[in-house]
C-alpha cells in the first residue's frame, strides 16, 4: 500500500490540520473533531449537522459553509463518528432555531446519531433528523439494513442548507430535506476496490475483466459482479436500475460522481451517456455536477444520482453556496 | 465477584481484542468494511485508560464506565452496541459491591435486551446476537443447575464460540453485511467473533479470581 500519510492512526487528525490550514472560512475543533463554519452559530437559523466516516471527501467537511452545512463530524475512515462529536457539533451550531441532523442510512451512523439526538434533547437542543436512503441497489429492504445513503446526501445538504439560510423553521427544513431524499435515487459501479489504510489492501478483488454493480460508499462489495463492458452499456445498467425504481421524467438534477480513483475524463464520458439515456426516456438533466463529491477513498468507479426537480428545488439548488467543495454565486445560477 | 473481578474481565477482553485485532479486521473485510478489529481495539484501549484514570468503586461502576467509553470512542455500529451492552449490565448491577452468578445472568440478559432493542437484530440475522444469546442462555442454565462459576462460564464461552461459528452459513439480515445478500454466506460474522472473545475473557477472569 502506498498512501500519502504520516501514519495510519493519524489520518483523520492530519486531514483536519490540512482542512484548517486551507480554509480560513472554517473553524476546526481538533479535540472533538468537528468542522464548523467560522462564525457558527448563526442566530435564528436552523443549524445543519452531518457526519460520517472519513474517506468520502469532500463529503461532509467540504460542504460546510454558507448555504450548506453548519458543521460536520468526521469519524475514522469508513467508521461512523461518535455521539460526543455530534452533540458538540449540535451545541456549536444551535442558534436557537434547532438543529437538523442529516444521516446516511448505515447502521453505525444511524445508531450513533440516534444516541446523540436523545442526549441533545436532554440538554434542551431541539433536533430533527433526516435519513438519506437513495441507493436503489439494495432491493429487499425487509431483509437488510435498508437502502443506503449515498450521492443524494449532497442534494439534501445543498437544498436544505439553502432553505435554512432563508430563516425557515426546523420542521420546514426537515420536511424539505425529506422531500429531496424521496425524489432522489442513486446507483454505483466499481471497477476496483479502494484500500482502507488500516487494512492495507483493497477491500475486495476484481479482475481486469470484472466490474461490481450496486456498490455502497464504504468499500463494501456490491450485490453482483459482471463482466466489464463499454461505458454506454455500464451507464445503461446503472440508469436502468434507477429508472426501474422510479420512472424518470421531467426536469432532473444529476450528480455523476467519481468514487475517488477515476479520471474526470471517464466521468464526462459517463455523464454524456447518462444525459443521452435521460433524453431517451423523455427526461432532462437541467442541472448537473460531474466530479468527485461522495468518494470511497481511491475506489475506481462512479455513482449516478438523479433528483426529480420541482420549481422550489431548482430555485434552492441555484441559491448561492460557499463551501470548499461546492460554490457558486446568486447571479451565476449553477447550470 | 467484586470490582477487581470485573476490572480483570475488561483487561482480559482488551488483551484478547488486541491480540485478535487483525483477525477481526480480516473477517470484517470479507463481508463488511475491514475495520472491526481496529475500532474495537481503539475502544478497549480507551476503556483501560479511563478505568486507570478514575477507578470505579463498584462492579456496576466498572461496566457503566467501560460502556460509556466504548460509545464515545469506537464509532460504527459496534460502539453503540457493545457500549450499550456494558452499560445495561452495569445498570442492572446497581451499586452492589459483590455480584452472585445469578446477578451476572440477570445483568447479561439486560445487556442482550439492550443490544437487541438498539440494533433490532434477532438470532439468525448474522450479528453478534448469534453468539451473545446462546452464551447467555447456556450461562443461565448452568447457574440454575448449580454449576461452579468457572464451569458455567466455560459452558457459556463454548456456546458463544459455537454461535459465532454457526454464523458462517447464514445470510446477513442486519448491518453492513446485509447489503451483500447471498454473498454474505460462507463467512463468520465479525461481531459474533468478538462477542465470543469477550465471553472467553470473562471465563479467564473467573479463573484468576
Amino acid at each position: 500500500m502506498k498512501k500519502l500519510i504520516n501514519s495510519v492512526d493519524a489520518i483523520v487528525t492530519d486531514t483536519l490540520r490540512g482542512v484548517a490550514a486551507a480554509h480560513p472560512s472554517l473553524r476546526v475543533d481538533f479535540e472533538n473533531r468537528v468542522i464548523y463554519r467560522r462564525n457558527a452559530p448563526h442566530q435564528g437559523k436552523v443549524g445543519l449537522v452531518s457526519g460520517g466516516g472519513a474517506g468520502h471527501e469532500p463529503l461532509h467537511g467540504g460542504f460546510v459553509g454558507y448555504g450548506m452545512l453548519d458543521a460536520a463530524c468526521p469519524g475514522e475512515v469508513f467508521t461512523s463518528p461518535v455521539p460526543d462529536q455530534m452533540i458538540e457539533a449540535s451545541k456549536g451550531v444551535d442558534g436557537g432555531a434547532g438543529v437538523l441532523h442529516i444521516v446516511k442510512n448505515y447502521t453505525g451512523d444511524v445508531l450513533n446519531f440516534e444516541m446523540a439526538a436523545e442526549l441533545c434533547a436532554d440538554e434542551g437542543i431541539e433536533v430533527a433528523s433526516v435519513l438519506v436512503n437513495d441507493d436503489v441497489a439494495v432491493q429487499d429492504s425487509l431483509y437488510t439494513a435498508g437502502r443506503r445513503g449515498t450521492g443524494a446526501t449532497l442534494f439534501v445538504e445543498k437544498i436544505a442548507g439553502a432553505l435554512a439560510e432563508t430563516g425557515a423553521p426546523l420542521a420546514e427544513v426537515a420536511r424539505l430535506a425529506q422531500e429531496v431524499n424521496e425524489r432522489s435515487r442513486s446507483f454505483g459501479v466499481a471497477l476496483s476496490a479502494g484500500t482502507v489504510p488500516a487494512a492495507g489492501k483493497p477491500t475486495f478483488d476484481l479482475s481486469d475483466t470484472e466490474i461490481e454493480l450496486g456498490i455502497g460508499i464504504h468499500g463494501e462489495p456490491g450485490r453482483t459482479r459482471t463482466t466489464h463492458r463499454e461505458a454506454r452499456e455500464i451507464a445503461r445498467l446503472a440508469m436502468d436500475a434507477v429508472n426501474d425504481d422510479v420512472p424518470l421524467s421531467g426536469d432532473t438534477l444529476v450528480l455523476l460522481n467519481g468514487m475517488g480513483g477515476t479520471p474526470l475524463l471517464e466521468l464526462y464520458i459517463m455523464y454524456g451517456e447518462v444525459a443521452a439515456y435521460l433524453e431517451e426516456k423523455g427526461a432532462r438533466a437541467v442541472r448537473c455536477l460531474v466530479g468527485n463529491y461522495v468518494t470511497s477513498l481511491d475506489m475506481q468507479g462512479f455513482s449516478v444520482s438523479v433528483c426529480r426537480l420541482t420549481d422550489e428545488l431548482t430555485r434552492l439548488w441555484d441559491a448561492p453556496v460557499e463551501t470548499p467543495g461546492l460554490r457558486w454565486a446568486a447571479d451565476r445560477p449553477h447550470g | 465477584m467484586d470490582t477487581s473481578f470485573f476490572l480483570a474481565w475488561i483487561k482480559e477482553a482488551a488483551s484478547a481484542v488486541q491480540a485478535e485485532r487483525d483477525h477481526l479486521t480480516q473477517l470484517d473485510a470479507a463481508i463488511g468494511d475491514a475495520d472491526h478489529g481496529a475500532n474495537l481495539d481503539r475502544g478497549f484501549a480507551a476503556v483501560r485508560q479511563t478505568l486507570a484514570d478514575t477507578p470505579p468503586q463498584t462492579p456496576g461502576g466498572v461496566l457503566v464506565q467501560a460502556g460509556s467509553a466504548l460509545i464515545r470512542k469506537v464509532g460504527g455500529a459496534s460502539g453503540p452496541l457493545y457500549g450499550t451492552a456494558f452499560r445495561q449490565m452495569g445498570r442492572a448491577l446497581g451499586d452492589a459491591p459483590e455480584i452472585t452468578p445469578a446477578d451476572l445472568v440477570t445483568a447479561l440478559e439486560a445487556a442482550q435486551e439492550g443490544v437487541q432493542k438498539l440494533g433490532g437484530a434477532a438470532e439468525g440475522d448474522k450479528t453478534l446476537v448469534d453468539a451473545f444469546a446462546p452464551a447467555v442462555r447456556a450461562l443461565a442454565q448452568a447457574v440454575r443447575d448449580g454449576a461452579k462459576l468457572e464451569d458455567a462460564l466455560e459452558t457459556a464461552t463454548a456456546a458463544a464460540q459455537e454461535g459465532a461459528q454457526a454464523t458462517v452459513p447464514l445470510q446477513a439480515r442486519k448491518g453492513r453485511a446485509s447489503y451483500l445478500g447471498p454473498r454474505s454466506v460462507g463467512h463468520e460474522d465479525p461481531g459474533a467473533a468478538s462477542t465470543a472473545l469477550i465471553f472467553a475473557a470473562l471465563r479467564r477472569a473467573a479463573g484468576q479470581a
